[in-house]
């Protein structure tokens, strides 16, 4: 397999992994907190509102880290580097 | 593909570029500034107000209110920078209803920007608030050791700032676009719906992140 061949491949598999698995940590890390939220939400009704901002907060750092996944998959599909360095060296032979 | 407004150039001389991120952002200053000047230049106190001034009270006492309970003391001192914070990424990512409309925080640009902004106006409140020495002394805190973390503690999570701001946008606009190919009208409108709810949602993350860092940055001198 030529070069041009082994880029594509590699960033089209890292692209589909890189989403898939990093996605899996979050929306588990965020389900436990919605569940710990939603408990102490009926332990102390009279709290919502620290709780629910503290909740949104908590939610926003967690899905951080699924938007780091989806920017770097996006980065190999759309404003892949190897991929234009290989392309220009093909189109320049 | 097209990612975000930055991609149409609107027009060119030499080393400068003005791309439709740059426009976008001039109407929303203009929308935001132009408006505040026209209801705050007739200013009435008493019982009856026009409803243009009592939306404006309302905006600036819901987000005082805010900043107090997240902890930050005096919150007036810091209420322009970070009401203004929230006031533009909440217009930015609102006026997506209005069709052929690109968020400017969509841009990495953008988003960067507001960032970096969040960077160096930490230090200068916290340097403004406890003095040069105090607050570089809050970089040693727990021991000496922690010095080089805190440098990239710093570093990092302005980097986060910009890019959980971008992520979110982006990816509603190109969620849009990719199932506007697939079906007609039913996905894309519950899409468009979600996107209103998670801009409104980052607008106030970005700027309770910015709150709570400054609220970090200024209490380097305690009792």
């Amino acid at each position: 397999m030529d070069l041009v061949s082994i880029v594509a491949l590699a960033s089209i598999i890292t692209a589909g992994l890189t989403t898939s698995i990093g996605c899996i940590g979050p929306a588990l890390g965020e389900g436990r907190a919605v569940a710990s939220a939603l408990m102490s939400l009926a332990q102390q009704p009279d709290a919502a509102p620290t709780i629910t901002r503290t909740l949104f907060v908590g939610l926003a750092m967690i899905e951080s880290v699924a938007i780091y996944c989806f920017v770097i998959s996006m980065i190999l599909i759309f404003a892949n580097p190897f991929w234009n360095h290989v392309i220009a060296q093909a189109g320049g032979h | 593909m097209h990612l975000s407004g930055d991609e149409i150039v609107v027009w060119r001389y030499g080393f400068f570029t003005l791309n439709e991120t740059i426009l976008v952002t001039w109407a929303l200053m203009l929308l935001l500034a132009g408006g505040s000047a026209l209801i705050t230049g007739k200013l009435s106190e008493g019982v009856h107000i026009s409803r243009w001034q009592s939306f404006l009270e309302i905006l600036v006492t819901l987000i005082l209110k805010q900043l107090d309970e997240v902890g930050l003391r005096r919150p007036e001192k810091y209420l322009p920078y970070l009401a203004t914070l929230f006031l533009f990424i909440a217009t930015a990512n609102l006026c997506t209803i209005i069709p052929g409309y690109e968020p400017p925080t969509g841009s990495l640009s953008t988003t960067a920007a507001l960032a970096i902004s969040v960077f160096l106006a930490v230090p200068l409140f916290g340097i403004a608030e406890s003095g040069l020495k105090s607050y570089l002394h809050s970089y040693l805190q727990p021991t000496v050791i922690m010095l080089p973390f805190n440098i990239i503690s710093e570093l990092s999570r302005t980097l986060a700032l910009a890019i959980r701001l971008f992520g979110n946008m982006m990816s509603g606009a190109m969620i849009l676009a990719i199932l506007l190919t697939i079906t007609p009208f039913v996905f894309p409108v519950l899409m468009s719906i979600l996107g209103l709810l998670t801009g409104m949602v980052q607008a106030y993350i970005f700027s309770i992140l910015a709150t709570v860092y400054i609220a970090a940055a200024t209490q380097t001198r305690d009792e």
